[in-house]
């Protein structure tokens, strides 16, 4: 019961990109069309299920104080740790889906290698440090469905913004500016989801 | 001071500002512009992140293989991160710093303007360009920053850096302290920025 509701509270309370804004960049750059948004979300969703328990373990038996000698503190390598197991795994998945499943390498193509720096996968990490889950099965179900709700979230733009080419929005407002303002509405209106206690 | 470094100065704080015209380093730019001293730490850590890797960097231009450059741009980034991070933790108590920044702080790694930066400027230029051109864009994020935060701030909670200033009988607009109205202002400063610079505007 405790993982369902860390679930499903990841993915709608406590959503990436409208609660704490993370992976905005590439949330905004590669939202122009559905399936390129879908391909994008898939493999956020992978890359963080599979770094943050990683990060987790890492984080409890290395970095944390007295993990390895007894006095001694490691926590502030963590920045460094955790985007060293994020870029190194986003290499090797990169070189995996190369060899094994060309088709879907060539359908993600450039998105695979700029996972390494979307700032959803660290703040995954981040959080995970912060909140200090009981075991590692809670830190997957908090990936998990944190990878969910950024894959909703972007789906639900992408669909938007392709609506969007037909509205007759003020030319100053034209791209950008009206998709900041997009999102902002939808954000508030995923804050009804923040009133129910899980 | 010669034409091409004023340009290098000027460029990023309006014409080309990162955050309205490049569109990178949103992530923290919308979370931790509720206070104004918010806003201000995370401007200066930015600043000096950008500035400081973008100059190691530059030196270190000529002897990186492309193959491995990200890793090695990750690692610079990251000590710098490290380093602003473990000044504010000895700050922390005496001026108050909110925990909820230190996240934030730790996602300066993956701000995209510090590698944007670098891959973009830093490793084709020489490191004293270079550095004005880190330190530049970081004055423009974080005169972005401080906008959105100086609006948050005064209408949300009727401070100024923790100082009342609006009227006794103002009863602060809570829609504004939540996360969805900074991107909503977000669009409104780029709303006024392109419709100042009708060249901006896209088709």
């Amino acid at each position: 019961m405790e993982y369902l509701s860390l679930f499903v509270k990841s993915i709608f309370v406590d959503n990436m990109v409208f609660a704490y804004f993370l992976g905005m960049c590439s949330y905004l750059a590669v939202s122009k069309n559905v399936k390129t948004a879908a391909g994008l979300g898939v493999a956020v969703i992978f890359v963080l299920c599979c770094t943050l328990p990683i990060n987790y373990l890492l984080n409890k038996f290395v970095l944390a104080p007295d993990a390895i000698i007894e006095g001694v503190d490691l926590s502030f390598l963590s920045f460094i740790i955790f985007i060293a197991v994020i870029a190194a795994f986003t290499q090797i998945v990169e070189m995996v889906v190369e060899k094994f499943a060309p088709s879907l390498y060539s359908a993600l193509g450039i998105y695979l290698p700029l996972i390494a720096v979307n700032c959803a996968i660290l703040g995954g990490s981040l959080f995970m440090q912060q909140k200090d889950f009981a075991s590692c099965g809670e830190a997957t179900v908090y990936a998990l469905g944190s990878g969910i709700g950024w894959f909703l979230a972007i789906v639900a733009l992408a669909a938007l913004r392709e609506k969007m080419a037909y509205a007759n929005v003020p030319p100053a407002l034209k791209g950008i500016g009206i998709t900041f303002i997009t999102v902002g509405l939808m954000a508030i209106a995923f804050m009804t989801f923040m009133g129910i206690s899980l | 001071m010669d034409a091409k470094i004023k340009e290098t100065i000027l460029n990023p704080i309006f014409k080309g500002n990162p955050i309205t015209v490049l569109v990178l380093g949103i992530c923290s730019a919308l979370a931790v512009t509720v206070t104004l001293k918010g806003a201000l730490v995370m401007a200066l850590s930015v600043i000096v992140v950008t500035g400081v890797s973008c100059l190691v960097l530059s030196l270190l231009r000529n002897t990186i293989p492309s193959r491995v450059r990200i890793i090695i741009q990750l690692v610079v980034v990251s000590m710098m991160v490290i380093l602003v991070d473990q000044v504010l933790k000895s700050f922390e108590a005496t001026y108050a710093i909110d925990r909820q920044l230190s996240v934030y702080i730790g996602l300066i790694i993956t701000n995209c303007i510090v590698m944007g930066r670098i891959e973009a400027f830093a490793l084709g230029n020489k490191p004293w360009p270079s550095f004005l051109d880190g330190l530049a864009n970081g004055v423009g994020y974080g005169l972005i920053l401080i906008i959105v935060a100086f609006f948050r701030e005064l209408f949300g909670s009727g401070t100024l850096f923790g100082i009342q200033v609006m009227p006794a009988g103002y009863v602060p607009n809570n829609l504004i302290i939540l996360p969805p109205a900074a991107l909503i202002l977000l669009g409104c400063i780029v709303w006024v920025q392109r419709g100042i610079q009708k060249d901006l505007q896209e088709k």
